[in-house]
C-alpha cells in the first residue's frame, strides 16, 4: 500500500509517493539518494542511521517513514553551508575522529543534536550522549577529541 | 522485509476506536515504533493496519496535582527524563527513564508504549510498581485503572482488552520521610537489557526514623513480567530496620524471582544477583530516607 508524504529535508521540500513500510533511512537512501545516513544494525543499537527529526535525534531505521509526514529531517548532507563544512565535519577530518567512515555520518548527526541542545558539554556529557553511536575501528577517543575541538572551534565563532 | 499494511493516522481518540473496532484483531496501535518496528521487521508481528497515537492530541502531556502526577501515554522517554516537575516530585521516575537505553531510543520510545509492550526485562516497570503507579485503560465507553503490578501478565502480556487504549499512568507523589531507588546490573553493555533490576520505595516511620513504615520493592529481568517482591516487603515492614533485617529480605526475593537461562546469565546466577541488586537497593533507599529527614530537622 502506497500513500503520498511530504519532507522537508535539508531544507528541501518533498512530496514522495511511497509504500507504508518504508523505513525513513531506506526512503533517505533509495527514494532520495541521500546515501550519507548508513544502515548499520537495523534494531536501533549501533546509531549509524542517526537523523534529525525535527531537531531530535532519531534511528531512521526504526522510523517509518509514513510516520514522519510532515516533518523536518536533517542528514548528514544538509550540514555543510555553502561549500563549508560544518565545524563538526571539519573537527573529524582535522582529528583523525573515523576510518573507514561508516559510522561517520551517524556519530556526527548524534553529536550535532548534542550541541544543539547544550552548546558546551562536558567530556563526561559527550562520553554519555555518544554511548549509542558505535565505531568498530577508530576507537572512541578520537571522536571524543574531534567533539570537544568541534565546540571550541564553534565557541570561537559565536560572537 | 515488512509486510504491507494500512497506515491510519486518527485525530481523537473517538476515531482511534473506530478503527480498532473496524479493524480488530488485524490493526495494531503504534506509539513510538522502538519495539514494534523490529517486531514487524521480524515478522513476529504482522498488522495488516498500523494505528498511530501520534496525531491525538493531549496524550503527551505531563500534569501534577496536589497528589499525583499525571503521564500522557505518548510522552517519551525523554521528556520524563529531563521534565523539571517529574525530577522534582518522583525523581525515581527521571533517574530511572535517564537509564534506559539511549539517548536516540529515548527520544522515540513512549512511556505508554513501553508499557504496552511488557518485555520483563524494560528499566521503567519495575519503578512504576514500586511508586503504586496506576495504569489508565480507555475505552468507548469509558475507562478502567489498574495497578502497574495487575497490568503485566506474562511474557509481553497485559491486561489491555481489545479496543482499549492505555492513555496515560498516575503516579502516586512520594511519600515524606521515603527514599527511592532504581539500580540494574548490566554486565554486558550500558545500553543493554537488564539482568537484573530493582525498583524500591522505601517509607520511615514519622515517629521513629529507624522504623520501616511501608516498602515496596519491584524486580525487572527475573521472570516473565516485572516482579513485585511482596515476601521481602513482609519482612521489612513495620521493623526497626537494620543490616541483618535487609540482608534477611534480600535474601527473600531468592522464592519470588524465576529468571531464565539466558546470555546475560544463568538463571541460577540472576537469582544470586537478584538478591545482592535488591540489599544495594534497599541500602540506598534508607540512605536517601534517612537523608531527607536529617535535611529537614
Amino acid at each position: 500500500m502506497d500513500q503520498t508524504i511530504h519532507l522537508k529535508i535539508n531544507g528541501k521540500e518533498h512530496e514522495l509517493n511511497i509504500p507504508t513500510h518504508r523505513l525513513l533511512v531506506d526512503c533517505l537512501r533509495y527514494d532520495l539518494g541521500l546515501t550519507g545516513t548508513k544502515e548499520g544494525c537495523s534494531v536501533g543499537v549501533c546509531g549509524a542511521c542517526t537523523v534529525l527529526l525535527n531537531g531530535k535525534m532519531v534511528a531512521s531505521c526504526l522510523t517509518l517513514a509514513v510516520s514522519a509526514d510532515g516533518a523536518e529531517v536533517t542528514t548528514i548532507e544538509g550540514l555543510a553551508e555553502g561549500g563549508r563544512l560544518h565545524p563538526l565535519q571539519q573537527a573529524f577530518i582535522d582529528y583523525g575522529g573515523f576510518q573507514c567512515g561508516i559510522c561517520t555520518p551517524g556519530q556526527i548527526m548524534a553529536a550535532k543534536a548534542l550541541l544543539d541542545e547544550n552548546p558546551d558539554p562536558s567530556e563526561d556529557e559527550i562520553k554519555e550522549w555518544m554511548m549509542g553511536n558505535l565505531c568498530r575501528c577508530t576507537g572512541y577517543y578520537k571522536i571524543l577529541e574531534s567533539i570537544v575541538k568541534a565546540v571550541e572551534a564553534m565557541k570561537g565563532s559565536r560572537p | 522485509m515488512i509486510t504491507g499494511f494500512q497506515y491510519h493516522t486518527p485525530r481523537s481518540l473517538e476515531e482511534a476506536f473506530a478503527l480498532l473496532r473496524d479493524y480488530g484483531d488485524d490493526a495494531h496501535i503504534i506509539a513510538g515504533g522502538t519495539a514494534l518496528v523490529i517486531l514487524m521487521k521480524q515478522r513476529l508481528v504482522q498488522p495488516t493496519h498500523l494505528v498511530s497515537l501520534s496525531k491525538i492530541p493531549g496524550l503527551d502531556s505531563i500534569a501534577t496535582g496536589d497528589e499525583r502526577v499525571h503521564i500522557g501515554a505518548m510522552c517519551t522517554h525523554r521528556m520524563v527524563e529531563t521534565s523539571p516537575i517529574l525530577k522534582e516530585v518522583v525523581p525515581l521516575l527521571s533517574e530511572t527513564y535517564y537509564h534506559v537505553a539511549t539517548p536516540r531510543i529515548r527520544n522515540m520510545a513512549t512511556v505508554g508504549g513501553g508499557l504496552a509492550h511488557a518485555d520483563p526485562n524494560l528499566d521503567p516497570p519495575p519503578s512504576f510498581i514500586a511508586l503504586g503507579a496506576r495504569v489508565v485503560l480507555r475505552n468507548p465507553s469509558g475507562e478502567r485503572t489498574l495497578l502497574a503490578e495487575e497490568f503485566f501478565l506474562d511474557y509481553y502480556e497485559t491486561a489491555i482488552q481489545p479496543g482499549e487504549i492505555l492513555t496515560e499512568v498516575i503516579v502516586p507523589r512520594v511519600p515524606s520521610n521515603s527514599g527511592t531507588c532504581f539500580i540494574k546490573f548490566l554486565p554486558r553493555t550500558a545500553d543493554d537489557y537488564a539482568t537484573v533490576s530493582v525498583a524500591i520505595l522505601l517509607t520511615l516511620s514519622d515517629q521513629d526514623s529507624s522504623m520501616c513504615q511501608d516498602v515496596r520493592i519491584s524486580l525487572g529481568s527475573v521472570g516473565p513480567m516485572p516482579i513485585r517482591a511482596r515476601g521481602a516487603e513482609a519482612i521489612l515492614r513495620g521493623r526497626p530496620i537494620t543490616p541483618e533485617l535487609m540482608r534477611q529480605a534480600s535474601e527473600a526475593v531468592e522464592a519470588e524471582v524465576e529468571p531464565l537461562d539466558d546470555f546475560r546469565g544463568s538463571a541460577r546466577y540472576k537469582t544470586q544477583m537478584a538478591q545482592v541488586f535488591t540489599r544495594r537497593a534497599l541500602e540506598q533507599a534508607l540512605r536517601q530516607a534517612q537523608d531527607g529527614l536529617q535535611e529537614r530537622y
